[in-house]
């Protein structure tokens, strides 16, 4: 399998990722912070300019066609850069759901509007606590949604989302339409959560023959769009941490010169290697729909996991007490760290999802 | 040197077929895996070796004359994928002969050079060894005392190397010695390939924990070498030797995907002895599923780097880091797997010792061609760009402290 980006998505990263540096400053994030507002509007509608968000919606749908690998890439530079965008809802989550579930219709309807960036998508399947999936209460009945659905990413700024019911089942929701929206407080500050309470509210039905394999198949692929984000947003606290360290100095020393600080970043360097190597190799699977993809999507979103949550802790730690000041900007890969490796469920659920998959191939092995 | 046309693309169904073919036809007696007695190990290596190579698959990408077929790095990679599913034998000196020589004389040497020792390599008729550490080098490994002195046209050289493996059934040693002692130690390196029958040779087994023999010390006593036999310019011994470990290190992670604490064997193991459903367990072999398929896809991107013709990055030191730790860490947990009754192996198990080995064995692995430490501080340094450690020994080679008392 052929794990290389070819030169025109490394040339489509590369301008995303001067753009992303671009436009979005440690300023503008502390700001969106201070003022709690969950995205930048005016970046989003360049992105959607350049068809950034249209990447993987087939160009009957008015996306460019460019394939999931290019949504990879983008994805990546949404991590290195902490976009403050719903990107990873409405693009990862809201149209890849459509793509897999929707009915015609359904698609006609959305993904033009998704990819133009007009309209604002997400997936609403937590309920409270506990894992993905389980216990899922709300009901679909007659063409309408009566339960909450709580955290949703990006809800308040949302203008559809794909509902898992009871059932399962799928819905979609227009949500200009009879729900309530209660923001959360969240511990990343940067991308905003609400509840979505649905009270007989008027939803379609999804046209799909198997909805659990649908939503199997949805989270592998959303497993694999994270990894990339969590890839790039790992590289990005590794620099941060190895600028830092060759900027300060202590006892006459770079900070960076000590065997400690080397060790520790060279232990990251590592992580940081085999999830890069885990992600290609899982964009490519994607691409390919091979038969091993859910455990390829398991091992790159457990690999991205430990790689992001290492940098980021490790940032913080590296740059001393003035990592817990507010201006280091440290905070915002520490908390994005959590956010990201548990949004779509904790390493323990990936873990048994990969142990399964091998599982299941030892035994038609055998 | 060395240039051939851009290869032609080939129909890789096609190679896997007439492979495998050959394969079964010649490997037959190599389907289960055995274990040899030394000598027979070392000679049924060679053997083998000689059988591929009247084949055109002794190195798959050298032309016909010596022992290949002109063909591509994907070829080969695809003729060792399919020799992993035998058991056939190799050993040591022939790893280093190809993991290591083969590729540094290739790169420092001249093509008259590479040729006088490829051709018997690559036909089954010469093992090589490695003659680099000393008792007082080794992560330092610069620092080296064995001395050549040039006499005409050779060299005279003496002193002691430790840790050369396998030094006993090799024909040829690569040798690093200090040839000017009065400059930088690093400068003052040049790279011989030793013929292992010149006479002052004298090779004594080391005692190991694994209760083998691999490694020995080799004593140099007056040992000539013709100056053919130089490797690169006089001085440029130390380039030549990062050649070697950059390729020792990359190699040193490449093992059999049927080897026995490969994942799926753990998993297999796990539920056997009725632990698959503990959490910890998962966890654990999850982790070093990560880790094994991270290091394979790693390896599928250097290929494919090299095959657009980039350098590898400096980054494949890791391999041999993460395989290493891997290594000690799954075959402990094979152990774990049986309780107090896993340290000891029955008749009915007799894969156990096995795992004994491995995991005596992986503690050579993390010091062997670049200790663990070494290896992080070049990843630091190489691939961050972070400061080099603080040296004392930018003085010439005669003047560090311990050498100029001596």
């Amino acid at each position: 399998m052929d794990l290389h980006f070819g030169d025109e998505l490394k040339q489509l990263q590369e301008e995303v990722r001067r753009l992303l540096t671009e436009r979005v400053s440690a300023n503008l994030l502390r700001r969106l912070i201070s003022e709690d507002e969950g995205y930048d509007p005016a970046l989003w509608r360049t992105a959607a300019e350049l068809g950034l968000l249209g990447a993987a919606v087939p160009e009957q749908y008015g996306g460019s066609g460019l394939g999931e690998r290019a949504v990879c890439a983008i994805a990546e530079e949404m991590g290195r850069a902490v976009a403050p965008l719903p990107f990873f809802s409405s693009i990862c989550l809201a149209a890849e759901a459509i793509k897999l579930a929707g009915a015609p219709a359904q698609k006609s309807a959305w993904l033009p509007r998704l990819a133009s960036g007009e309209a604002i998508g997400t997936f609403a399947w937590q309920e409270g606590l506990g894992p993905p999936e389980t216990d899922v209460d709300a009901r679909f009945e007659n063409g309408r949604i009566s339960g909450v659905k709580s955290p949703v990413p990006d809800a308040l700024l949302a203008d559809v989302a794909v509902v898992v019911c009871e059932g399962p089942r799928l819905a979609l929701a227009d949500l200009s339409k009879g729900v309530r929206r209660e923001p959360l407080r969240g511990f990343d500050q940067l991308r905003s959560h609400a509840k979505l309470v649905f009270e007989n509210t008027p939803a379609e039905a999804m046209d799909v023959p198997d909805p659990k394999d649908a939503l199997r198949r949805l989270y592998d692929r959303a497993a694999i769009y994270a990894a990339f984000e969590q890839l790039g947003a790992a590289e990005s606290a590794m620099f941060m941490a190895r600028d830092y360290t060759l900027q300060r100095y202590t006892f006459g020393r770079q900070l960076a010169s000590y065997q400690a600080v080397k060790h520790n970043l060279a232990n990251i360097l590592v992580m940081v290697e085999l999830a890069r190597s885990n992600a290609l190799y899982a964009a490519a699977a994607l691409e390919a729909d091979a038969p091993d993809l859910g455990a390829a999507a398991a091992t790159a979103r457990l690999a991205a996991t430990r790689a992001y949550e290492t940098a980021a802790r490790e940032n913080l730690q590296l740059h001393g007490g003035v990592g817990f000041t507010w201006e280091a900007d440290c905070h915002f890969h520490y908390r994005r760290a959590r956010l990201l490796a548990l949004s779509l469920g904790s390493p323990a659920i990936w873990e048994n999802r990969l142990i399964e998959a091998l599982t299941k191939k030892n035994a038609a092995a055998a | 040197m060395h240039q051939t046309a851009p290869p032609a693309r080939i129909d890789e169904s096609a190679f896997r077929r007439e492979v495998r073919a050959w394969l079964a036809d010649n490997a037959a007696e190599y389907r289960e895996a055995r274990a040899w007695p030394e000598a027979e190990l070392v000679a049924r290596s060679l053997a083998w070796q000689k059988r591929k190579a009247e084949a055109g698959f002794g190195l798959i990408t050298e032309p016909p004359g010596l022992g290949g077929r002109d063909g591509t790095a994907a070829m080969a990679s695809i003729f060792a994928e399919e020799e992993a599913r035998y058991h056939t034998p190799t050993f040591t000196g022939l790893g280093i002969a190809f993991g290591m020589a083969l590729p540094t004389i290739r790169k420092h040497g001249a093509p008259e050079q590479y040729r006088r020792f490829a051709e018997p390599t690559i036909k089954g008729e010469a093992a090589w060894c490695q003659l680099f550490s000393e008792p007082s080098a080794g992560s330092d490994l610069a620092g080296l005392r064995t001395r050549a002195v040039r006499d005409g046209e050779r060299w005279i050289v003496n002193g002691q190397k430790v840790w050369s493996s396998w030094a006993h059934h090799a024909r040829f040693g690569i040798l690093l010695a200090r040839t000017d002692p009065t400059v930088v130690k690093h400068q003052g390196l040049t790279f011989f390939v030793l013929d292992m029958r010149t006479p002052g040779i004298e090779v004594r087994p080391i005692r190991q924990i694994s209760g083998k023999s691999d490694f020995n010390e080799t004593f140099l006593t007056d040992v000539v070498i013709p100056d053919a036999n130089r490797i690169g310019a006089e001085g440029e011994g130390w380039a030549c030797a990062m050649t070697v470990l950059m390729n020792e290190r990359h190699g040193a992670s490449e093992r059999a995907s049927v080897s026995h604490d490969s994942v799926e064997n753990l998993l297999r193991a796990a539920l056997a002895a009725g632990r698959l459903d503990s959490s910890s367990v998962r966890s654990k072999l999850a982790q070093w599923w990560v880790e094994e398929q991270g290091l394979k896809n790693f390896g599928l991107r250097i290929r494919a780097a090299l095959e657009r013709g980039e350098t590898p990055p400096p980054a494949v030191a890791m391999m041999k880091l993460v395989s290493a730790t891997k290594m000690q860490q799954t075959n402990a947990f094979l152990m774990d797997l049986g309780e107090y009754g896993g340290l000891f192996s029955e008749p009915d198990r007799p894969e156990q010792e096995q795992v004994f080995f491995q995991y005596i064995w992986s503690s050579a692995m993390m010091i062997a061609g670049g200790a663990d430490e070494i290896l992080r501080n070049q990843l630091a340094e190489r691939v961050l760009g972070m400061p080099s450690e603080p040296r004392m020994d930018k003085v010439p080679f005669n003047e560090l402290p311990g050498i100029k008392s001596s």
